[in-house]
């Protein structure tokens, strides 16, 4: 442990805005897809035009249930929508509809797995609706900002944890872990890279032992992985700088900037808003009833944690390949496609698909969904591995070979001959061939030099172009060699 | 000789509400005040704050806020259908500014 | 004289082929343009588009088609957002904004055939005692142009006095609608909150609202707000439940009907004389087979106070969206994106304006919110207990409107508190969301007195009702200003 660390303790809450997956947005029936032309699904609602008025999508609802639900959480049965009243251009309204003091989901939690394989729970505060901000863009427009207002009125599920993470690292795989479940719960697509899933991260420092909390930064809008984790190394290691130079942690707003690795001050942001919350008077208290909650209760999927788990005890993996494999639904139920087809080798399948298989994906920028390589297909080349028509050195010669040509295990065996050679006679035979071939080291194998036995078994397999089986291969060596 | 400073008090009690809070308020609300009108603002909204606090009578400890005059009713939901299609043209029609369908303001810096 | 029919007589005399709609609309057209000068009732006059669609109301109604309104001439407050036209609510803010979407009200009534003559002036978004906020210039009371007609709906109320447009809509805050009602000698009523769509009624104060008629009778304004009235799917607020045929329920007799005077609003605000025609009116009721009472509301008092920091807080909040980006009043040469919002909002709102706005953000900002915006959320909750108990023991309950008469334009301009107290009687049906109207009962020096009349959630038919016997047994509501007669 270093000197930093046995001195200093590190304190993080994360507050993760995913954007929920309806089609419409959480006050208007305006479209919410990704990617349309500035202020194409714009609404009159979304522009917060004189005389508008706000009507609640029930599907937002339902997935923020959704999660509550899969968090453990308990679940408002009235909640409240507030306004957060500040002037920015890409809020219309002039406010922002949020829930404040009465929010549709409170006080759930997340078991995460750290380094050392133990469990942590972190505490998640509260979840909860409103809606999203339109955008704004700074360059080419002549020393003017444009503002596109089609993200404006996107549902936003805001989820808070406790401050219980106490490293860049836990608070990293925390993100991983709720963005893991989003997806699984199908209330969200995941998509850092359009905005779908943001995170700002609550970080402080204060002396081990301490029971005061100290001065927090909040660094907003990190929307990768591998940032949140750089963004907090750094903002730490610059609030103990600064705390043992003699000076103290300002409350303020960051911003990491990947390019220079660092955070910095938003200069522009306001000193402490004022956000003036109330509740908004042209909502009603949203009440969720049981009825309501027992029917999304009835239609969650198998969560993550549970999901492992199963695959533990059913399919014989470690806890490792079995987190591996249910990190996202897709995965799991491609995993678990193959494994129907191929029952008696889940390992076998776990190794394939956590091996071959995401490594060729990952070259091609691909996930299992995009169909290159359909499960039947990739459990047929496993079959043969597992009947022995090849040997597994040849079946990635096999999987290369489907990958490329689309083609499936039988064909590819077939159209290059590749069966592997299990009949005895035939092993025989090529065995006497390289006997005779090779007297030399025959000789030498017989006077002691053991290590020549391999140099045998390269030589079959050239013979037999791979094929022979190596396991017969080796007992029949095994029986000839000595002579 | 007589205090003129407390005889000027009794007159014109002090204004409930500061100069300066008059211009924190303006600048939250985002509404530029001449100099000349911030005394008025300030004197006006002072009485209105004055009136206001006759609030204090009530004895309100046992009563909940009421925010919405139809005691128990809740929301509505929606279903989840896109009803909108693009009018920004339209709506756009008569914007301060806007091109290639971004409505522009001065520079925003981060 | 087509101007002295009522509305009633009017739609009837319309589906009779006693006159056609473009005759309507030509005769109104000419009356307002006449009255402009004096009155300056209407900020916008939509006369050819008027025309076109009384024309195409003959078409129907001779055609045996057309609603309960066909061919009929109307007036919208300029707060209801009329598609293509300009609706400015009074304000500079919103003077070049012409709106791409009609409000559920102006639908509504379209589809019942009404014929929109114009948008009728008001205080700037509603704010105000006497249309004397209106970027657009005061309006007059047609009584004595020298007066106030009161407000915020003082467009309306004049051009239905002045017998210009035959019923307009209006909107109530905190009596809007039934103070100008009272000013102009006229009948004009506030629903129930929820009772009419709020959508595309510019809001001032959400919970407040509410869109209602003006009209020179009950039975008139009943036909209207059934037209009105009903569930928007696209306004949260809006209630479902089905609108009686309110027509219909108008003649039942008073008989034994329990009619309560508000104790608290005989009080020292209120002038004299004004109280006798009050007083003279509730014989009548008892004539007509009501039992009087008198009834305590002893929160009412607080409404005043309650209200001035609801509706701030309220309004602070909806009118940030006026900012210069998207719509309206955009300021010259922005230095920055302050500037931009600062001078916009700035030079397009009017004092009044920047009063509510500002004392809003006052009451919402930290540290004061417990003290005074929950405080008058409590007193709200306070107020509505006591007509909630009250209506236990009465049907409805009865009052003045206004505490005075129409006073001179510049009068109470130098006060806000003064002008603020214009509303005292009529605060509290809106703090409490209950429908009240305000019927003219009688005169005092030559202008115009109202009594109001509160009835429980959703009874407009039974206050209706009472309003339409008071008429049908008085002649007030008949009178009209000698100049527009």
């Amino acid at each position: 442990m270093t000197d930093q660390e046995s001195t200093w303790e590190t304190v993080i809450g994360l507050e993760i805005h995913a954007q929920l997956a309806t089609r419409s947005k959480i006050f208007s029936g305006a479209a919410t897809a990704y990617g349309a032309p500035p202020n194409a699904q714009a609404s009159l609602i979304d522009l917060g035009f004189p005389g508008v008025l706000p009507v609640l999508n029930g599907e937002a609802v339902r997935m923020a249930v959704r999660f509550g639900l899969a968090i453990g959480a308990r679940i408002a049965r009235h909640s409240v929508f507030a306004r957060k009243n500040y002037f920015y251009p890409d809020l219309p309204k002039g406010y922002q509809i949020s829930q404040y003091e009465l929010p549709i989901v409170a006080q759930g939690a997340l078991d995460i797995v750290l380094d050392d394989g133990s469990t942590k729970r972190v505490g998640i505060t509260r979840a909860h609706l409103e809606e999203d901000a339109g955008k704004s863009l700074h360059e080419g427009l002549g020393g003017l900002t444009g503002v596109d207002l089609n993200r404006a009125g996107t549902p936003l599920i805001e989820i808070v944890s406790e401050p219980d993470l106490r490293s860049a690292k836990e608070a990293v795989t925390y993100m991983k872990k709720v963005h893991t479940l989003v997806r699984y719960l199908e209330i969200c697509d995941g998509n850092m890279q359009e905005g779908s899933f943001r995170c700002d991260a609550n970080v402080s420092v204060r002396r081990k032992g301490s029971e005061k909390l100290g001065t927090r930064a909040e660094i907003k809008n990190i929307n990768s992985f591998r940032f949140v984790e750089k963004a907090i190394q750094y903002e730490v290691a610059r609030q103990i700088e600064l705390i043992e130079s003699g000076g103290k942690v300002v409350q303020e707003t960051r911003l990491y900037d990947p390019d220079k690795g660092e955070t910095r001050s938003m200069r522009t942001k306001e000193e402490a808003n004022d956000y003036r919350y109330f509740p908004d008077p042209d909502l009603l208290p949203l009440a969720v009833g049981e009825e309501l909650i027992e029917e999304v209760r009835r239609s969650l999927p198998e969560l993550p944690d549970e999901k492992a788990a199963r695959f533990s005890s059913q399919y014989g993996l470690s806890p490792y390949d079995a987190g591996v494999l249910s990190a996202s639904r897709e995965l799991a139920d491609y995993y678990e496609e193959v494994v129907r087809a191929v029952p008696r080798e889940p390992k076998l399948a776990a190794n394939w698909v956590m091996g071959e298989l995401a490594a060729a994906l990952n070259t091609e920028n691909l996930d299992v969904g995009s169909g290159k390589m359909p499960a039947p297909r990739l459990a047929g080349l496993l079959t043969r591995i597992a009947d022995q028509t090849i040997s597994g050195k040849l079946a990635k010669e096999v999987f290369e070979a489907m990958w490329a040509e689309g083609q499936s295990a039988d064909a590819v065996i077939e159209s290059k001959g590749l069966k592997q050679i299990t009949d005895i006679g035939a092993i025989e035979r090529a065995i006497e061939e390289v006997m005779a071939k090779s007297p030399g080291q025959l000789a030498e194998y017989r006077a002691g030099k053991d290590k020549l036995f391999g140099f045998f078994v390269g030589q079959v397999m050239k013979a037999t172009q791979g094929k022979a089986n190596p396991a017969q291969l080796n007992e029949l060596l095994k029986k000839k060699l000595p002579g | 000789m007589y205090d003129f400073a407390l005889l000027f008090s009794f007159a014109f009690p002090p204004m409930s509400l500061t100069r300066a809070q008059i211009e924190s308020i303006a600048h939250l609300a985002r509404l530029e005040l001449e100099p000349a009108e911030i005394p008025v603002y300030q004197d006006s909204l002072s009485r209105i704050i004055d009136l206001v606090g006759q609030l204090d009578r009530a004895d309100t400890a046992a009563v909940a806020p009421m925010a919405h005059p139809l005691p128990g009713l809740t929301q509505r939901l929606r279903p989840d259908e896109v009803t909108e299609e693009d009018r920004h043209e339209c709506y756009q029609a008569s914007a301060p500014q806007v091109a290639a369908g971004l409505y522009l303001v001065p520079k925003v810096i981060e | 004289m087509i101007h002295r029919n009522s509305l009633t007589q009017l739609a009837a005399g319309l589906r009779a082929g006693k006159f056609s709609s473009v005759e309507l609309v030509r005769e109104y057209l000419a009356r307002i343009e006449a009255s402009q000068p004096s009155l300056n009732a209407f900020i916008s006059i939509t006369g050819a588009e008027a025309l076109a669609a009384a024309a195409a109301a003959d078409r129907e109604i001779a055609a045996g088609r057309g609603g309960p309104l066909a061919g009929v001439p109307i007036g919208h407050k300029d707060l209801f957002c009329t598609a293509g036209v300009r609706t400015t609510c009074g304000s500079r803010m919103l003077g070049n904004f012409v709106s791409p979407y009609d409000a559920t009200v102006v639908a509504k009534l379209k589809a019942a055939g009404a014929i929109t003559l114009g948008k009728l002036n008001m205080d700037e978004f509603a704010m105000g005692s006497s249309n004397e906020t209106s970027y657009y210039g005061p309006v007059r009371n047609p009584w004595n142009t020298d007066l106030v007609p009161g407000g915020s709906s003082g467009g309306s109320a004049a051009a239905v006095a002045a017998r210009l447009v035959p019923a307009a809509t209006a909107t109530d805050t905190g009596g809007s609608i039934r103070q100008p009602a009272a000013l102009c000698g006229i009948t004009g009523i506030k629903p129930t909150y929820g009772r009419v769509s709020r959508f595309g009624m510019i809001a001032f104060a959400s919970s407040l609202d509410q869109g209602g008629v003006l009209a020179t009778s009950a039975q008139d304004a009943a036909l209207v707000l059934r037209e009105m009235a009903g569930f928007d799917p696209k306004d949260s607020t809006s209630v479902d439940v089905p609108v009686p045929d309110y027509g219909a329920a108008l003649d039942a007799p008073l008989a034994g009907v329990k009619v309560g005077l508000i104790r608290e609003f005989i009080d020292e605000g209120l002038d004299r004389e004004n109280e006798r025609r009050i007083r003279e009116a509730l014989v009548v009721l008892e004539r007509l087979g009501a039992t009087l009472r008198e009834v305590s509301l002893p929160n009412l008092p607080l409404s005043v106070p309650a209200y001035y920091v609801v509706a701030p807080a309220e309004c602070s909040s909806n009118l940030a969206r006026y900012d210069g980006v998207r719509f309206g009043h955009r300021c010259k040469d922005p230095r920055d994106l302050q500037d931009l919002y600062r001078r916009s909002r700035g030079e397009g709102f009017g004092a009044e304006v920047k009063r509510r706005i500002m004392t809003g953000t006052y009451v919402l900002s930290a540290g004061y919110y417990d003290a005074y915006y929950l405080k008058a959320q409590r007193v709200r909750q306070l107020i509505a207990a006591d007509f909630k108990r009250v209506f236990g023991e009465v049907d409805v309950l009865v009052g003045p409107t206004s505490p005075t008469a129409a006073f001179p334009i510049g009068a109470k301009t130098d006060d806000p508190i003064t002008m603020y107290l214009n509303d005292i009687y009529t605060i509290g049906a809106n703090l409490a969301g209950l429908p009240a109207m305000s019927v003219p009962c009688g005169f005092v020096g030559g202008l115009p007195v109202g009594l109001q009349i509160v009835g429980p959630h959703f009874a407009e038919g039974r206050i209706l009702n009472v309003a339409h016997r008071y008429q049908l047994e008085t002649d007030w509501h008949l009178k009209a200003p000698e100049r527009f007669a």
